[in-house]
């Protein structure tokens, strides 16, 4: 019998392996179309509930409407509740035996990973785009250029990215699906909550004051309405470096969560067998 | 000969048990050998060893003369693995399944292609190719999991309990699949915990208990270590038990057994079958000995591992059982 040895190292190894198993994830999105309807249920409730029902009680700064300060900040919450997507996906091979067959084969050891953190890119342009059409139904408008625009999605899905390899590592130590959604969110809650996405920055005071102003939930959020032009032009200008330069400060931190929790996960994945 | 799979000393501990402790086995090219042993014996440890997913704690193994813990990439690209739980993605086609198999073993997207379609016909799923594999039987789930294991035409192909759970239909049909593979020349390690099926389809065998080989050789020789077949009987009454002894011992090939926590039942080993089923019932009847329950049994794993360590097959299924659990907590889909 023939033998081809391939390398199974190197970065075209890793990126075409990744490919190969973001394409077996796509496929699951489209042939079992329910998980993402649960998933995105809750961004569209959420807008309605924060618009209507809180909405009123929540003072803005500025001439502004509440539901289009409130919009940018649902995109960064929806994101990172997505991110918890991966963490399933990768619990859920872990707990099939599927998982031995990717370890048993002669692939690049982060191609799992790369494949399930890049298919839920796709996950992420789907979830932004109903989120989009949401807000544009309660009132919510792009006020800035088209360029703007765009890059305000563009660093929305890179933050998105970045949380997805967090999840990627909890979905690698968590011993079973079930768990993946209690231990995300002991992260996701505080990060989204004390943040700027539903009340402005200046509720807060002392202590969480100062975690709201460099929270990057409350930078991305803060960058998305400067580029979507979603700030009154009376509003106070925010006093932290990182609120004052969100766009610079929140890639900061997208760089550092993929470098730190890349490799982590890929370790872990190297580690753990099937559970 | 060359041998494409040699293990020694393997040692693998868990957390409440020793899963192996100091396996030794080779298996020389061309070769089929069965791993014999009840559930929790250290089988599917042995597999996932040899097959890099799991590191030994000591000892050391070659897979087609690569070691699996200086270069397990190197394993990998020389094995199949076909396990106990058919490694299949149930959302994707039977086609999906093998052609992503064979990208991700470095294969142009053409060879994939064609070597996907290929074994489809092979495996009789040609049919079934295009439907998800939620939507197959249990056996052609296994006969999939079985092909995705040959899509590189491996040198060497390891099968964790390819039968088990199967009806015995499929379980024939995989026989049958395995059978034509080890003629066109593979070695194969095959695990299993019936005696039947390493009879059928290896070479030699290796009985496992307590994750150690307590005994090597062709189904006959185990067999023949075992007595064979054997007469079983329940006496109506448990005070003939002396007589019917004696009876027995007359036809017997080997040790009448009683058993202490049932008076009324014995167990003899016979050779000749039929003839000396009729001689004990002829003796039965000589001397008024009346039976609830006779008959000829053929040996089993249970009889192999009575005669070998002294003790049922079932008492390591138990211990084994906790061991299991930590290593796979919810997998329920084949019942084993």
């Amino acid at each position: 019998m023939s033998t081809t040895v391939i390398p199974t190292r190197g970065p075209m190894r890793a990126l075409t392996d990744g490919w190969v198993v973001a394409k077996r994830n796509l496929i699951k999105i489209k042939r079992v179309p329910d998980i993402l309807v649960f998933v995105l249920i809750s961004p569209i409730m959420f807008v309605l509930l924060f618009a209507y029902v809180f909405g009123g009680a929540i003072d803005v700064p500025g001439n502004i409407d509440y539901k289009e300060f409130l919009v940018p900040g649902i995109f960064v919450q929806t994101v990172v509740f997505g991110a918890t997507f991966t963490g399933y996906g990768l619990a859920d091979d872990m707990q099939k035996g599927i998982i031995d067959r990717f370890k048993s084969l002669p692939m690049s050891r982060s191609a799992v990973l790369v494949g399930r953190t890049t298919s839920d890119v796709a996950y992420n342009v789907i979830s932004l785009a109903i989120m989009a059409l949401t807000g544009l139904v309660v009132g919510w408008r792009i006020r800035e250029g088209v360029v703007d625009a765009v890059l305000g999605f563009l660093l929305l899905l890179l933050f998105a990215y970045a949380i997805s390899w967090i999840m990627a590592f909890v979905g690698l130590i968590v011993p079973s699906v079930e768990v993946v959604n209690n231990a995300s969110f002991i992260v996701i809650m505080p990060l989204t909550f004390v943040s700027n996405a539903f009340v402005p920055q200046e509720s807060f005071s002392g202590v969480l004051a100062t975690f709201v102003a460099w929270n990057p939930v409350s930078t991305v959020t803060q960058a998305c309405r400067e580029l979507f032009g979603n700030i009154a032009p009376g509003a106070s200008v925010p006093e932290s470096w990182a609120m004052q330069n969100p766009v610079v400060y929140s890639l900061m931190w997208i760089v550092a969560i993929v470098v730190v929790f890349a490799p982590l996960s890929v370790r872990q994945y190297r580690r753990s067998s099937a559970k | 000969m060359r041998e494409m799979i040699r293990a020694t000393g393997l040692v693998k501990k868990y957390k409440t048990v020793e899963a192996l402790s100091g396996l030794d086995l080779t298996v020389p090219e061309g070769q089929v050998l069965a791993l014999l042993g009840p559930n929790g014996a250290g089988k599917t440890t042995a597999v996932r060893v040899l097959a890099t997913l799991i590191n030994p704690d000591a000892g050391s193994a070659e897979v087609a003369g690569v070691d699996v813990l200086a270069d397990p990439a190197g394993v990998r690209a020389r094995i199949g693995l076909s396990g106990q739980y058919a490694a299949v993605d149930e959302h994707l086609t039977g086609y999906e399944n093998l052609e992503m198999v064979g990208r991700l073993y470095g294969f142009k997207k053409a060879r994939a292609r064609d070597r996907g379609r290929e074994l489809l016909e092979r495996f009789d799923l040609a049919d079934a190719a295009d439907r998800p594999s939620k939507t197959y039987s249990g056996g052609m789930r296994r006969r999939l999991d079985l092909a995705l294991a040959l899509v590189a035409e491996p040198p060497v192909l390891i099968l964790d309990e390819p039968t088990t759970g199967l009806d015995v239909r499929s379980r024939q049909q995989m026989w049958q699949v395995i059978r034509e593979l080890v003629s066109s020349g593979a070695t194969l390690l095959l695990t299993t915990q019936y005696l039947e099926e390493a009879d059928r389809l290896a070479d030699d065998i290796v009985v496992i208990d307590h994750g150690r080989a307590i005994a090597r050789g062709t189904a006959d020789e185990l067999k023949s270590q075992t007595g064979g077949e054997r007469v079983e009987v329940i006496l109506t009454d448990a005070g003939s038990r002396d007589a019917a002894s004696r009876v027995l011992a007359e036809v017997s090939s080997g040790e009448v057994r009683t058993h202490s926590d049932n008076l009324r039942s014995l167990t003899a080993p016979v050779s000749g079958g039929q003839q000396a089923l009729m001689r004990v019932l002829r003796g039965f009847e000589d001397q008024q000995i009346e039976v609830l329950d006779i008959g000829l049994r053929r040996p089993t794993l249970d009889d192999v591992f009575m005669s070998l360590t002294g003790h049922h097959a079932e008492a390591a299924e138990e211990a084994d059982q906790a061991g299991q659990k930590s290593k796979r907590s919810t997998k329920a889909e084949v019942p084993a």
